[in-house]
């Protein structure tokens, strides 16, 4: 059936995954390190919700942090390296579906990214 | 307790957490939170944040060489995903307006729905061919035979809808008690649409990553997903699950699985008692 072009699609999308989460842990290892090394002698108070400070909240707000070499912010930048990996593939398998002509599913898929990049930009605040 | 102290116990527990689940296939998401809340005192929205970012981190790593293996139904969990990801919108943005408490009791039903699923006998009747919605929908595909050189297996799905609708309710959950629902996702294709077990887990695990992404956007922008916390859940939790993977040739997993079984009882009896007694 659509043998051949389903696996190359599949082989792409593992890669993919298997990029995007190995990316994801070597940010989050290296802003772990300048995190425990500037505040590890602190006592831990995660007992209470505070909730985030704003920097590390917002896309824009992470990225400025970990470009200031912030270790909570590097790790805030991989973890959205991380979220933003099944999204990346979710886009990429509406090329997949448009080269294989598959209409339905080119339309499915749209449909899914748009929920994902409704959550993704604050839409739940709503 | 130093940070320093605290962050090692955590990526400790983390890494056992993830080496059961992927041994047992239970995942590690389930155990990360009672974990956190009842052993650690954090509080219950930094650990189902900290418990999603890291389902994403296992579903990924895992689907990757699943994808591989010819197993996993792109098409099917695509279109199942429209189920699940809607869910976990408004499962993240219900678990604003639920007081921990309520939360911690139903992450007690679901950790004990869960135990029972995984001890119970499941029987496998795949359809070769589906009903003519799922036809419509194209939600067939075939999959490699049993044994090497067996021809592939053709197979189809049944009642589309009742699966559909399990899916969304698979969705809430992880999106409300940041947990990867892998166990639901899999009863919804295997016993509601009828799939091949291989091709219900591994299409399961495919959709989880996409499923939590759904919803850790809600999480991060609510502040729910503390940094100090989610660095050693997530490379405790995957270095676990990796390690978990390779040791699952050599393992007996029956008793293990009974074991695990057990443990998630009764930490989901432990977040009821506490999720009532307000103690969350």
């Amino acid at each position: 059936m659509r043998g051949w072009s389903d696996r190359s699609l599949q082989a792409a999308v593992g890669g993919i995954l298997r990029f995007g989460v190995a990316a994801a842990a070597l940010i989050v290892a290296c802003g772990g390190a300048i995190y425990l090394a500037r505040h590890g002698a602190q006592t831990a108070a995660l007992g209470r919700f505070q909730g985030e400070p704003e920097e590390l909240r917002t896309a824009a707000g992470i990225l400025r942090s970990a470009l200031a070499l912030s270790g909570r912010g590097l790790i805030q930048l991989g973890l959205l390296v991380l979220i933003a990996t099944p999204v990346a593939r979710v886009a990429f398998s509406i090329l997949g579906f448009a080269l294989e002509r598959d209409r339905l599913y080119v339309a499915v898929t749209v449909l899914v990214l748009s929920f994902l990049l409704f959550s993704l930009l604050g839409g739940g605040r709503l | 307790m130093t940070i320093l102290g605290s962050s090692a116990l955590v990526a400790a527990g983390s890494l056992a957490a993830g080496f059961l689940g992927a041994l047992t296939g239970l995942g590690g998401g389930v155990v990360i939170v009672p974990l956190l809340t009842l052993g650690l005192h954090v509080d219950i929205r930094y650990a189902i944040g900290a418990s999603l970012v890291s389902v994403i981190a296992t579903s990924s790593g895992a689907a990757a060489a699943y994808v591989r293996e010819g197993y996993t139904n792109i098409r099917i969990g695509m279109f199942l995903e429209l189920a699940t990801t809607l869910g976990a919108i408004a499962g993240a943005v219900l678990a604003a307006r639920l007081p921990a408490g309520a939360i911690a009791v139903v992450f007690g039903a679901a950790l004990l729905l869960s135990a029972w699923m995984n001890l119970r006998p499941r029987p496998e009747h795949p359809a070769a061919s589906g009903d003519p919605l799922a036809r419509r929908l194209r939600l067939e595909g075939s999959c490699p035979g049993a044994g090497p050189g067996a021809p592939p297996r053709a197979y189809g799905a049944r009642r589309v809808p009742l699966g559909f609708a399990l899916m969304g309710l698979a969705g809430i959950l992880s999106g409300l008690l940041g947990i990867g629902s892998g166990a639901l996702k899999v009863l919804a294709m295997d016993q509601a649409m009828r799939l091949p077990f291989k091709v219900s887990t591994t299409t399961s695990n495919f959709m989880i990553g996409v499923t939590a992404a759904a919803s850790a956007g809600i999480y991060l922008d609510r502040g729910y997903i503390d940094p100090g916390l989610t660095m050693p859940v997530m490379l405790g939790v995957l270095a676990g699950s990796l390690l978990g993977a390779r040791a699952l040739i050599a393992a007996r997993v029956r008793v293990l699985r009974w074991v695990f079984s057990g443990v998630i009882a009764a930490l989901a009896v432990e977040m009821i008692l506490a999720g009532l007694r307000g103690g969350l």
